[in-house]
């Protein structure tokens, strides 16, 4: 049994197919089975690392350098607040900790500070599951998470990837 | 002052502008045309006349770039950076999505006069809508003879990847990138060999920005000595700026070289908000060491820019008032840089780390005596010097020294708030680090913790 749905195992195979080395598909792979799992277990680094021909440590080791995958399950909707300087001096801070203190006990929702979101020119800001949404007050970005809770947005998948897909890159 | 209408012209005033059918009924894909009737030397040649200069930071001139490709060796690659992650830069996230046939465009070109057959853009995680778009792009232009075997009806063939990264701002260092593009951890090489010798997987490669790449199908249609009529001396031509801070009206706006940085803030920003005074502005990303007022009357030109000790790097500009702290900022920079540390190099694995530390205890109150010399010294480790930071460094990429340039700015122009924030710290020198991961709302908590 692969770790991917007969689908996405198509949808791998595209990926690496696209690259002159397979293990170029490394990181599209990852966000694959993120977008499909919500995050990467052991045994999906395992038949990722089978798929492009390296060892399941080699592709951990390079999995593990981006803050962008997820080791253990995370919340349906992650929530990234930029903090950065422009972020920073418009509160975004405040943003972060109420988001932190409302969601705390909220197994839905996963948040997080991340560096520069690039969307200066309209903080402050956040992501959640990598779509933008811009010019907040804490007031307003719990009401868009409390929308993506409801159902009256669809969300991408954890890892960006297309909602109507599930999956990324494919 | 006007805004300039080049490379922001169809996004700005085209609806729909990132579908095939709106750029086409714009004209897109003229200029790949006339491209591919020229000798591929010859779209070289227009290049070089435009002294077109890369927008991702560096502003090393594109057409040079290009003539570094030893002559017969194939395959070779063109990857197109798109890992925007400079903080205040947010350019090449808007001309990707929203205008991504005049970044294919200037792939084709590219490719053309390169000899590329297969063309990657590495695109920064976080940028799911703006992978969409381009990818979207991408599909209908081979399903329209665009891209593939015979694009635009000619025998040359080219394929394009779309390709996301997983989030870490050193991917946007070149040598990083391809690194990464190989499925390797994002570690910068050590050169040379150069890209252009030794790149993605060995061979010969170019490595080009966005907005570098979305100006090349103009050079082509108006010609390069038309481009090098606009501009200032070295620095021909316009860019966007990505314009952000305590600014009536942030934004990105594509200028002309030669205005001044005070034009950018007054006349494309509209002023400081509610008509405050400027405490510093930080004019070329996180990297840059900082301008105040003082300077802001000198030309926004590359060279201009080196000789204030600043760099304009990928165009961002950001305007902080008299509301500002600047030992908060200096904190925030260097919180950054250390979190975006590959680890690679130890000066700045552990300098970077530090550096954090020590700007966050003085910042809260709880500075030792001796920090703002132990700041010079780990700073002068990573950036000898340190007021030559960010362009002198012991690293092998400039990451570690971009964050000594806002310890050296704190140097030349804030001393006093740090040296009062020791003079008045709450504690001797014996006060334990604390977890500087912390936010500063933490801070006082986390450190009686420790007392």
């Amino acid at each position: 049994m692969s770790v991917f749905t007969p689908r996405n195992v198509e949808r791998a195979q595209a990926l690496i197919a696209q690259y002159p080395e397979p293990k170029s598909a490394l990181l599209p792979l990852f966000h694959l089975i993120q977008d499909q799992d919500g995050w990467v277990s052991d045994e999906s680094i395992a038949e990722i690392a089978a798929l492009v021909g390296c060892t399941a440590a080699e592709a951990q080791g390079t999995m593990s350098f981006y803050t962008m995958y997820k080791r253990q399950p995370v919340g349906r909707f992650l929530v990234s607040v930029c903090t950065c300087p422009v972020s920073m001096v418009h509160g975004a801070y405040e943003i972060l900790h109420g988001l932190e203190a409302r969601y705390a006990e909220d197994p839905d929702v996963t948040v997080e500070e991340v560096e520069c979101n690039a969307a200066c020119d309209k903080v402050p800001n956040m992501q959640v599951n990598y779509e933008y949404h811009e010019n907040l007050t804490l007031a307003s970005a719990i009401q868009i998470v409390e929308e993506y809770k409801s159902g009256a947005r669809v969300a991408r998948g954890i890892s960006g990837g297309r909602a109507e897909s599930g999956a990324s890159n494919a | 002052m006007p805004e300039h209408r080049i490379i922001t012209r169809r996004l700005r005033d085209v609806p729909q502008s990132w579908t095939l059918d709106a750029a086409l009924s714009d004209g897109a894909y003229q200029a790949a045309r006339k491209a591919l009737a020229m000798e591929p030397s010859a779209v070289q040649e227009e290049v070089k006349t435009a002294g077109l200069r890369g927008r991702g930071g560096a502003g090393f001139p594109t057409g040079v770039k290009w003539g570094f490709l030893p002559e017969g060796s194939f395959p070779r690659y063109l990857v197109v950076n798109c890992d925007e992650g400079e903080p205040c830069t947010f350019k090449d996230r808007e001309l990707t999505a929203q205008d991504p046939h005049q970044l294919i465009e200037g792939i084709i070109i590219a490719s053309w006069a390169l000899g590329v057959h297969k063309a990657f853009v590495y695109l920064r995680g976080e940028f799911a809508e703006p992978f969409d778009r381009l990818f979207d792009a991408v599909q209908d232009c081979k399903a329209r003879g665009i891209l593939g075997d015979r694009v635009l009806d000619t025998d040359f063939s080219l394929d394009i990847v779309c390709h996301r990264g997983a989030g870490a701002y050193i991917c946007g260092e070149e040598t990083a990138l391809i690194e990464s593009l190989e499925g390797e951890r994002g570690m910068p090489r050590i050169k040379p060999p150069f890209p252009a010798i030794a790149g993605l997987y060995a061979k010969p490669t170019v490595v080009n920005n966005v907005e570098t790449l979305s100006t090349v199908p103009h050079i082509v249609s108006r010609g390069g000595e038309w481009y090098s009529g606009l501009g200032y001396e070295r620095s021909t031509g316009t860019r966007v700026v990505s314009l952000a801070g305590h600014v009536n009206r942030p934004g990105n706006y594509e200028i002309e070289f030669g205005c001044t940085f005070r034009d950018i803030i007054e006349e494309y920003g509209g002023g400081v908000r509610d008509g405050r005074a400027i405490k510093f502005v930080i004019p070329g990303g996180a990297s840059s060491q900082w301008l105040v007022d003082a300077d802001l009357d000198a030309i926004y030109d590359f060279e201009v820019a080196a000789g204030l000790g600043v760099m304009l790097g990928s165009g961002s500009f950001m305007v902080f008032d008299e509301t500002t702290d600047p030992v908060q900022m200096a904190w925030r920079l260097a919180k950054f840089f250390s979190h975006e540390s590959c680890g690679k190099c130890t000066p700045c694995r552990e300098g970077t780390g530090w550096i954090n530390k020590i700007l966050y205890r003085i910042l809260n109150g709880y500075g030792r005596p001796n920090d703002w010399d132990l700041l010079l010294q780990v700073g002068g480790q990573i950036s000898p010097g340190v007021t030559k930071a960010p362009f002198a460094g012991t690293t092998i990429c400039p990451l570690g020294p971009s964050c000594v340039a806002p310890v050296a700015s704190l140097l030349k122009y804030f001393e006093d708030d740090v040296t009062s924030r020791l003079r008045d710290s709450s504690v001797g020198d014996l006060i334990p680090v604390v977890n500087a991961d912390a936010t500063v709302h933490d801070a006082d908590a986390e450190v009686e913790s420790h007392v």
